[in-house]
């Protein structure tokens, strides 16, 4: 029972120094859950394990395994990790005591109630916001070591709402995320413009990038703040609800390029997400949290239990697997505390 | 850390980027920009300089320095289209980026107050000093002074929660620069009668009979200003993203901030001080220039710089000529074009950019 992002999971979390393995055996385990699967796979099942299958760079993915090339993280290294945060705003606590470790090429999903503090955490995480106590460490180093563009040029976080006060074009916005590597004064070089590019064929939004970023609609808007996001070259990145409003097909394919740039760059994902189920699908590892605190901290299979979400969320959930590839899935049923909304 | 992540075969890729040249700003596209832009601000200068209530020879001007014509051209007209220049690069550039700071294309240092707060700092200083000397030194300083307050004063009441609303944000500029235009006219009248003539030019705005000294001043400070600005115009194309957003790649959000306020804040006020308040320039042109060239402000600053300053001598040159040989002061020949614009950008994309 076994699904399909179980190697990456066993790299990140237990063995770091198996990487290789995990590399090269991402894809054809992602190709056999299609072949091995009695059920006909969903589209948004059938459009991740393409992506997985096709994903372009075999010689990035091996390079990265094999040699770890200077420009690339570590494999299997630590890139993020907070030990017993806490914070909030003003005088008002959001956050109690929590710790986490996500490492190179992991996808890691926080998930939790609305107000459960999982927006407040990724602020920290991306030095927005200092903590009243406890450490982030980006690579190693405490994030107030950092200044702002080194942080910037290791550290890239997409917010949920993707608001751009005047006309700049698509490209604009993607050229954007090299200002940490420029001067003040510096144009966008051959090389710059070579990255913006990439990220923009990435994201499929090569036929939008002249277009003023206000025309787009919102699942092109996401793209166009995630391919910003990849321009700046980051080893980590932290999405706010990646996902929130888009379609299947637009989800999909999100976390299909995640994927990708995980496998290709060892590039460590924090994503804040509601879809338990897709959390349940694409994280290697989950940290639910309730009022600011650690719920439960492991791989989907640890964390989504129908003890822990039923307290989590106080509604009665049904957790069972998908038969299409194995994955946990979370059906909802009855609020635990009739009459609370009354 | 530069290693390219993903590469691509050097033809395609050189096809590639030459098929997007078109939509980010490049060397080339400013450079022409420029050069274009500074052509047309030196013929409205030479226009403005031969042209005027009086008509003069412009080579016996140069040729005899005896003559009249010589007299009106480099002792009224050249300093006061000099002024307008400098003045009009300083208001339009600061406009640029007040809207960058606040996200918000209906920001100006009029509208905002600023100009307001200056030119009751001036004011206050030249009822004050005229009696104790030293006036000249004290009404730059105090209308510096002043505007830096009334900036600080409209950008604190405009935050809800820690947020900058850019609603919030235009609806107490706009009380503020009533305000401010109410506390004038109190001074105004507990005052000499001898001082309304001077507070009614800080009122209007006008470039009448500027000294050379004044000229250098506001070069000096609007010089400083525009390095300022120019150093800091790919930080304003990242605030437009949003102030966190700009955090995360690398801004340091209040630091900038802070220097931007100061920096106008001084540009305003040394505006101020020569030519009392000129509303409208730093709406318009940065408005027009960035429908025309786009929003990078790499370019749009020094674009609104020499477009600013065509325009505004452009409409001192009506200003002096239209009911010659009186004159209206430029203050209202700005504000009569302004207004109906502002009314237009307001309708035209006002809630758009209001709620963002």
């Amino acid at each position: 029972m076994k699904g399909e992002r179980e190697p990456l999971a066993a790299t990140a979390s237990s063995t770091p120094h198996a990487s290789a393995d995990a590399a090269e055996a991402a894809a054809p385990a992602a190709s056999g859950a299609t072949a091995g699967s009695s059920v006909a796979p969903s589209l948004s099942v059938a459009a991740i394990n393409d992506a997985a299958t096709a994903a372009p760079s075999p010689s990035n993915a091996a390079a990265y395994a094999a040699g770890t090339p200077e420009c690339l993280p570590a494999a299997g290294a630590v890139a993020l990790r907070a030990i017993n945060l806490t914070g909030g705003y003003g005088d008002r606590q959001v956050l109690h005591n929590v710790s986490i470790d996500v490492h190179a090429g992991e996808l890691l999903a926080i998930v939790g109630p609305n107000g459960a503090g999982k927006s407040t955490l990724l602020k920290i995480l991306s030095g927005a916001l200092p903590p009243w106590s406890g450490v982030a460490e980006l690579e190693g180093r405490p994030l107030a070591a950092y200044d702002r563009r080194a942080i910037a040029r290791r550290l890239a976080m997409v917010a949920q709402e993707n608001l751009v006060a005047f006309r700049f074009s698509v490209l604009e916005i993607v050229l954007m995320g090299r200002a940490p590597h420029l001067g003040p004064f510096h144009f966008e070089t051959r090389h710059d413009l070579a990255i913006a590019h990439a990220a923009l064929e990435r994201f499929d939004l090569l036929g939008l990038a002249r277009r003023p970023i206000q025309e787009l609609s919102g699942g092109e808007r996401k793209r166009v703040f995630l391919a910003r996001a990849l321009a700046q070259d980051p080893h980590v990145a932290l999405l706010d609800e990646p996902t929130a409003f888009l379609d299947l097909r637009h989800v999909a394919e999100i976390f299909a390029r995640l994927r990708e740039l995980r496998i290709e760059r060892g590039l460590a994902v924090v994503a804040t997400l509601h879809d338990l189920n897709a959390a349940a699908l694409h994280a290697d590892r989950v940290l639910l949290m309730k009022d600011g605190a650690t719920a439960g901290y492991g791989t989907p299979e640890e964390v989504f239990t129908a003890a822990n979400l039923r307290a989590v969320y106080e509604t009665e959930v049904y957790v069972g697997r998908n038969p299409a590839n194995g994955s946990i899935t979370v059906l909802p049923g009855a609020i635990v505390r009739p009459g609370k909304w009354d | 850390m530069s290693e390219p992540a993903i590469k691509h075969s050097p033809d395609a890729a050189d096809l590639a980027l030459a098929d997007l040249a078109d939509a980010h700003l490049t060397r080339a596209r400013m450079a022409l920009t420029l050069v274009v832009l500074s052509i047309v601000l030196i013929l409205v200068s030479i226009i403005a300089v031969a042209f005027g209530s009086v008509h003069i020879d412009l080579i016996r001007a140069v040729v005899d320095r005896a003559s009249p014509d010589h007299a009106i051209l480099f002792g009224a007209r050249l300093p006061r289209v000099l002024m307008g220049a400098i003045v009009g690069a300083v208001l339009a550039a600061v406009g640029a980026a007040l809207q960058a700071l606040v996200r918000n294309p209906l920001a100006e240092g009029g509208i905002l107050g600023i100009s307001g707060g200056g030119a009751f700092g001036a004011i206050v200083a030249l009822v004050v000093f005229s009696h104790l000397g030293g006036a000249d030194i004290a009404i730059p300083l105090c209308a510096f002074a002043a505007s830096l307050l009334s900036t600080l004063a409209v950008y604190r009441l405009a935050q809800v929660d820690g947020r900058l609303e850019p609603f919030t944000l235009l609806l107490v500029g706009v009380i503020f620069n009533a305000f401010w235009g109410a506390a004038i006219m109190l001074v105004n009248s507990v005052v000499n009668f001898f001082f309304t003539h001077s507070i009614i030019f800080w009122l209007m705005g006008s470039f009448e009979a500027p000294t050379y000294r004044e000229v250098a001043m506001v070069a000096v400070l609007g010089g400083i200003g525009f390095a300022v600005l120019l150093y800091h115009a790919r930080d304003m194309n990242l605030l437009s993203l949003g102030d966190d957003e700009a955090a995360e790649l690398g801004v340091e959000v209040d630091a900038v901030r802070r220097i931007i306020f100061i920096a106008t804040s001084v540009m305003i006020g040394a505006a101020v001080s020569v030519s009392g308040i000129i509303s409208f320039v730093g709406l318009i042109v940065p408005h027009i220039l960035r429908t025309a060239i786009g929003a990078d402000h790499r370019m749009l600053i020094p674009a609104s710089i020499l477009g600013g300053a065509a325009f505004t001598v452009a409409a001192d040159l009506i200003a002096r000529t239209a009911i010659a040989p009186s004159e209206l002061p430029v203050g209202a020949i700005t504000a009569l074009c302004g207004g109906p614009f502002f009314i237009y950008v307001l309708r035209r994309e006002g809630r758009k950019s209001l709620v963002l």
